[in-house]
């Protein structure tokens, strides 16, 4: 029944349960196609994002503390480090989601394609059709599997029935789940399992077609196989999007992302290639938290 | 052996632990004697109304003008409708209102002192007495306004009357919805007003039901403000417009309830019994709205 799939770059084979088994051979991707950027493709690559310089506040608690780092575009960055270290926090001023938090303050730029996200003349809507997000926790709406997805491209206006089922098929083909979900559309999201369920909210936030995909840890609260099938999708989303992703896992940072950066007490350690920085780190504390000596 | 084990094998600990066992016993059996002292006490009450006025309610009752002191042929056609008015109006006044402080308060205001100072006030001010609100009626709606002893003032009066029950119904209905929503909602560049109409109203909207149907019962049983805005036990018409003059059935239940005559208690019987089915529909309505939502939300 069960066929390894070998990862070149996987240090863990993907363990599965009898149950899922079958649903986990129909969608899986052949792995080996995966493979990470090298070394020359990131640095010929644009920048998509570019963060100089930012700090950030919770009140009188400064929670980010200078943070300069550059995203290339259609690649994967990892943000890692020890809880509480800020790296959700950064996350969320890419798409400005912090601007719902009392007392939060920002200081710094953050640059999408050289244009200024802080500027006032931006429009924060606008940004987050651009900029979607991913939450840790699945947070379907209590509304059918269509119109979870649909979300997005109706509340920018998109009245059409068949242009939005157009967009929600293709967002939920991206997200490797029209295959299960096809025939039940009308369905409520809750019934779907947990790892459906998220990748369910990566095809809501791909139909509003972003440029940057964030994603605060989103398989921390999944089983394995749901985990490795994230992972498989962020292979392939990387083709088309940017991404950022913030992970506990440091296994998993190692095989998705392409850069990686180290936060540890709202600073900013470390970053560069991912091969680069886990196999050759230049900082002590980077050393000694990957290799699990805290954190 | 532990300490812990050594002192379990003590005596002390055995009649420690039948004394727990006897007072756990104890417990639920007193709990279980509130509920059913609860539940026959509310046995009693409708049963003894049942068996006052139940031969009196029938079409006739239901449908007949007032009559004086005829009292087989006397009905309460004047004061139910009166009654439905009130209640109609007064939640076309109080939901909106209501409602849209709960959605200010809860997912536009800033909290700040002024919020916590107008959120206790609007706690306290579902517990003043509704006679206060009757007072306030009369000399604001029926006086200043000059809106004289109509039914629109008295609608308005039960407003204030009911407006915090549902503005503290719908803020917990709208607390109730889980933070997640909202961010998602926020996430793929919904406005808050897309993210409240869309996502958190239906999702609150059987917990503003319930509220909304509290409040309503409690109008339709009021009678202390409808006395003081002027609403009469002895109405010859029901109302045709706002500006008419009203009587409700807490009035004419009221009314006869005073009287010496055993008819007029027995009528007062039957006219609760025609109060309490409104108050069953009226649920019965709620429940199926309830089901509706909920099947439209999908949870």
């Amino acid at each position: 029944m069960v066929t390894p799939t070998t990862q070149p770059q996987s240090p863990r084979p993907a363990k599965m349960s009898d149950s899922e088994n079958t649903d986990f051979q129909s969608s899986v991707r052949s792995s080996s196609e995966h493979t990470l950027r090298t070394a020359d493709e990131m640095r010929d690559a644009a920048i998509k994002v570019s963060v100089s310089s930012l700090n950030f506040w919770y009140g009188d608690h400064q929670a980010l503390f200078d943070i300069s780092l550059d995203i290339p575009e259609c690649c994967v960055t990892a943000l890692i480090g020890p809880s509480g270290c800020g790296k959700s926090t950064f996350l969320r001023c890419i798409n400005r989601m912090n601007d719902m938090v009392e007392s939060a303050r920002v200081d710094g730029e953050i640059l999408i394609d050289g244009q200024d996200i802080r500027a006032s003349r931006v429009d924060v809507v606008n940004l987050r059709k651009r900029v979607g997000m991913v939450f840790q926790k699945s947070n379907p709406f209590p509304k059918s599997i269509f119109e979870n997805v649909a979300y997005g491209p109706r509340v920018a206006g998109v009245r059409s029935q068949a242009v939005l089922l157009e967009i929600v098929e293709k967002s939920l083909r991206q997200a490797a789940l029209w295959e299960e979900v096809c025939d039940r559309l009308d369905e409520s999201a809750l019934r779907l399992s947990g790892g459906q369920q998220q990748r369910l909210c990566i095809a809501r936030a791909l139909a509003t077609d972003p440029d940057v995909l964030l994603m605060d840890e989103p398989a921390s609260a999944l089983d394995p196989t749901s985990t490795s099938r994230i992972e498989d999708l962020i292979f392939e989303l990387k083709e088309r999007y940017t991404i950022a992703i913030v992970t506990h896992n440091m296994q998993q940072a190692a095989r998705v992302s392409d850069q990686t950066a180290f936060f540890y007490e709202g600073e900013l350690v470390e970053a560069g290639p991912t091969n680069t920085l886990f196999t050759n780190p230049t900082k002590q504390k980077t050393e000694d938290y990957i290799t699990g000596r805290f954190g | 052996m532990s300490r812990f084990r050594e002192y379990l094998n003590t005596p002390e600990a055995e009649r420690f632990q039948r004394r727990g066992q006897l007072f756990s016993k104890l417990f639920s059996f007193a709990c279980a004697a509130a509920t059913i002292t609860c539940v026959l006490l509310l046995l009693v009450l409708v049963g003894a109304v049942l068996w006052q006025g139940f031969a009196r309610v029938d079409w006739q009752f239901v449908t007949g003008l007032n009559e004086g002191s005829k009292w087989d042929k006397t009905g309460i056609f004047v004061e139910l409708m009166g009654s439905l008015w009130l209640i109609g109006l007064t939640a076309i006044i109080a939901v909106p209102l209501g409602v849209g402080a709960a959605l200010y308060l809860e997912e536009y205001a800033p909290p700040s002192r002024w919020r916590t100072i107008i959120q206790v006030n609007i706690a306290n001010l579902a517990g003043v007495p509704s006679i206060v609100y009757g007072i306030l009626g009369l000399a604001l709606f029926v006086r200043f306004m000059m809106m004289g002893r109509s039914v629109i003032a008295g609608a308005l009066t039960l407003s204030l009357v009911v407006l915090p029950i549902v503005i503290l119904a719908a803020q917990e209905a709208l607390r109730a919805v889980p933070g997640s929503i909202r961010q998602a909602s926020y996430a793929l560049g919904a406005t808050r007003w897309q993210t409240t109409w869309h996502q958190v109203l239906p999702a609150a909207l059987p917990g503003i039901m319930t509220g909304v149907i509290l409040a309503i019962s409690r109008a339709l049983g009021e009678a202390a403000p409808l006395v003081a805005v002027g609403g009469v036990g002895y109405a010859s018409a029901a109302p045709q417009g706002l500006l008419d003059v009203f009587s409700a059935m807490p009035l004419r239940i009221f009314f006869w309830a005073q009287l010496p005559n055993e008819e007029a208690h027995e009528l007062a019987a039957a006219a609760i019994i025609v109060l309490l089915a409104v108050l069953v529909l009226m649920n019965v309505g709620a429940v199926w709205v309830r089901y509706r939502s909920s099947k439209k939300i999908k949870w």
